[in-house]
């Protein structure tokens, strides 16, 4: 295997996906709400209105879903205002998913372009026809989605902690982001989802001709996010250090399973006769 | 001459679909050889089972000497290939077009970017080298095409329809381009197309085909002689005949087809028509010129097609 090769084909995927405005918008916009708007609208909010903007959050399902939570999370909130309290609920707790959205959203978007495509401009025989093996493009197929995919989500994870950190120092006075959870969800789960959004996308693409048709068909795994998200909101899961390495496991097995299958499948003949039906 | 490509009873299914029945040549080192039929007739199908990108149903294929089924790899490191459709990434530039496949042949930084330079020289690409492909004209599209296809140096060039979407000029300016890099390097070169100009005028051998099956095959002369549809001599008349030609007017007339100034006569031979003009000066005809038409690779080709239809009913 000539990883010299791989990075090529990789670089060269990323550079078109970077050109491609239906491949950076989305990229783009996502972190712009996720990590600047909503959190620096809910901190004004928090410093502007005080305790009179806690009074929102005062209603009983929040106190219900207070009284649910795990003593880990207890114990982060002990000794914190009622303002303090909301800042580290909401940004510190039930953000946590929207970063797993990010890495499925990136990766395939990009695994979308990289795959569907090169095949319906038609690029890909020029591709084809080139010594590389059909394992070499694969993979540089492959990690032109999971590099950036997982870069970005770091990258916005930094900012994450840029924004809350800075615009947050008037109420909690220190450092206080990230919390300990967060740690396996973004360097273990956020790379398995990453690698589970390209499987998809790669076996999708297969049947699909149109990068829409595939971005479209595999961004129907945010719905096992948003579970997530529904899950931490109601409290029926919390997704303590603990719950993100299990889940971190069961993806990647998933991930890594659909990803054996889809090399398997994947050879030059399928690729030009899928392109041409 | 040794051969470079052979074929030897090769057949390719589709599903259920015979797209080549049960073909077989060569092509031989430095020859331009041409593959001509119409769209669906098995042409890109040939190159990319020669390629190795199929699997063939029967038969067996050597290229260079091995067996694309199991070195398509090192075949395709040996050939290089212009698709149908241009196949460009069209949001990088030339330079980097070039660069990409470049490496993925394997060759030397250095070494690659001295053969870029010199096949964008040659394809007069220089001046838009760092501009986005996206903004070239369909011709200057193709010519980076065939740049790309040539960049390796390939023993091998193989030719899908390289002026089927290009005005007569941009394909006047590609048919110079494949006969300079012919003449200066000594290609082989695999020519698919379905433009029988472009086969009469670039290739050495032609192969006919239709829906898969072989019509055809060897120089156009050769072809001429196998396949002529009859030797045909234009009379022009200064004014009518008053008289008639018929077949019997004089020995070796097949065919006749008068109008008021014009005969059209179909002759057996050469010498039947120096009889023929002396007949017709017997009639008092004034001869404005007697033209021995050229049979055409279109005559033989139209006349092979309407065979094989023929023969399918």
């Amino acid at each position: 295997m000539n990883w010299k090769i791989i990075f090529t084909i990789a670089k060269k995927d990323i550079t078109e996906a970077r050109q491609n405005r239906s491949v950076w918008l989305p990229i783009l916009i996502v972190p712009i709400f996720f990590i600047l708007l909503i959190p620096l609208s809910l901190i004004i909010g928090l410093i502007v209105g005080g305790p009179d903007a806690v009074n929102f959050f005062n209603d009983p399902d929040l106190v219900t879903f207070l009284e649910k939570m795990p003593p880990v999370m207890s114990q982060v909130l002990q000794g914190l205002d009622s303002v303090q309290s909301i800042l580290v609920l909401v940004l510190g707790y039930m953000f946590a998913p929207f970063f797993l959205i990010m890495p499925l959203m990136y990766s395939t978007v990009i695994a979308s372009e990289s795959f569907a495509g090169e095949k319906e401009r038609k690029t890909v025989e020029a591709l084809l026809y080139t010594p590389v093996s059909d394992t070499e493009l694969f993979i540089g197929k492959v990690m032109a989605s999971f590099i950036p995919a997982v870069g970005i989500t770091w990258a916005c994870f930094l900012g994450y902690i840029i924004v809350l950190n800075a615009a947050g120092w008037p109420l909690m006075h220190h450092l206080w982001f990230p919390l300990i959870n967060w740690y396996p969800l973004i360097l273990w789960v956020s790379p398995a989802i990453s690698l589970l959004g390209i499987a998809v996308t790669v076996l999708i693409s297969s049947k699909v001709n149109t990068f829409m048709g595939a971005y479209q068909s595999s961004a129907s795994l945010v719905v096992l996010v948003l579970a997530l998200l529904v899950g931490q909101i109601t409290g029926v899961l919390y997704l303590s250090a603990i719950v993100g390495l299990l889940l971190g496991v069961v993806i990647w097995i998933a991930g890594i399973v659909l990803m054996v299958y889809a090399i398997r499948t994947f050879n030059r003949e399928k690729l030009l006769v899928s392109s041409i039906s | 001459m040794e051969n470079v490509i052979s074929i030897q009873q090769l057949t390719h299914r589709f599903g259920d679909r015979e797209a080549l029945k049960d073909l077989s040549y060569e092509v031989m080192q430095g020859e331009v050889f041409a593959l001509l039929g119409p769209n669906g007739a098995g042409k890109t199908t040939t190159i990319r089972l020669l390629n190795g990108l199929y699997t063939p149903a029967q038969g067996s294929i050597r290229v260079l000497g091995m067996d694309p089924g199991s070195h398509g790899g090192e075949i395709r490191r040996q050939t290089g290939v212009l698709t149908e459709t241009n196949a460009l990434y069209e949001r990088l530039t030339a330079r980097e077009n070039l660069r990409f496949f470049g490496t993925l042949y394997g060759l030397p930084e250095s070494v690659l970017l001295k053969k870029i330079d010199e096949v964008l020289s040659f394809f007069a690409l220089e001046a838009r080298a760092d501009d986005r492909v996206d903004t070239y004209s369909k011709g200057m599209k193709q010519r980076l095409a065939l740049a790309r296809a040539l960049l390796t140096e390939p023993r091998i060039l193989f030719l899908d329809e390289p002026t089927s979407s290009l005005d007569p000029e941009s394909a006047l300016q590609v048919h110079e381009l494949i006969e300079s890099i012919r003449q200066n390097d000594g290609h082989t070169v695999f020519l698919c197309t379905h433009r029988l100009e472009e086969a009469e005028r670039l290739a050495d051998r032609v192969a006919i085909l239709n829906s898969g099956k072989l019509l055809a095959l060897g120089t156009l002369d050769e072809l001429k002689k196998k396949y002529n549809p009859g030797l045909w001599v234009e009379v022009k008349l200064m004014e009518p005949l008053k008289g008639k030609i018929t077949g019997n007017t004089c020995r070796g007339l097949l065919k006749v087809e008068q109008s008021a100034v014009q005969l059209k006569v179909q002759v057996e031979e050469e010498d039947a028509i120096p009889a023929l003009v002396t007949a017709l000066v017997g009639q008092n005809a004034r001869i404005l010129g007697v033209e021995q038409q050229r049979v055409t690779l279109e005559d033989i080709y139209f006349k092979l097609q309407e065979n094989a239809r023929e023969g399918a009913k």
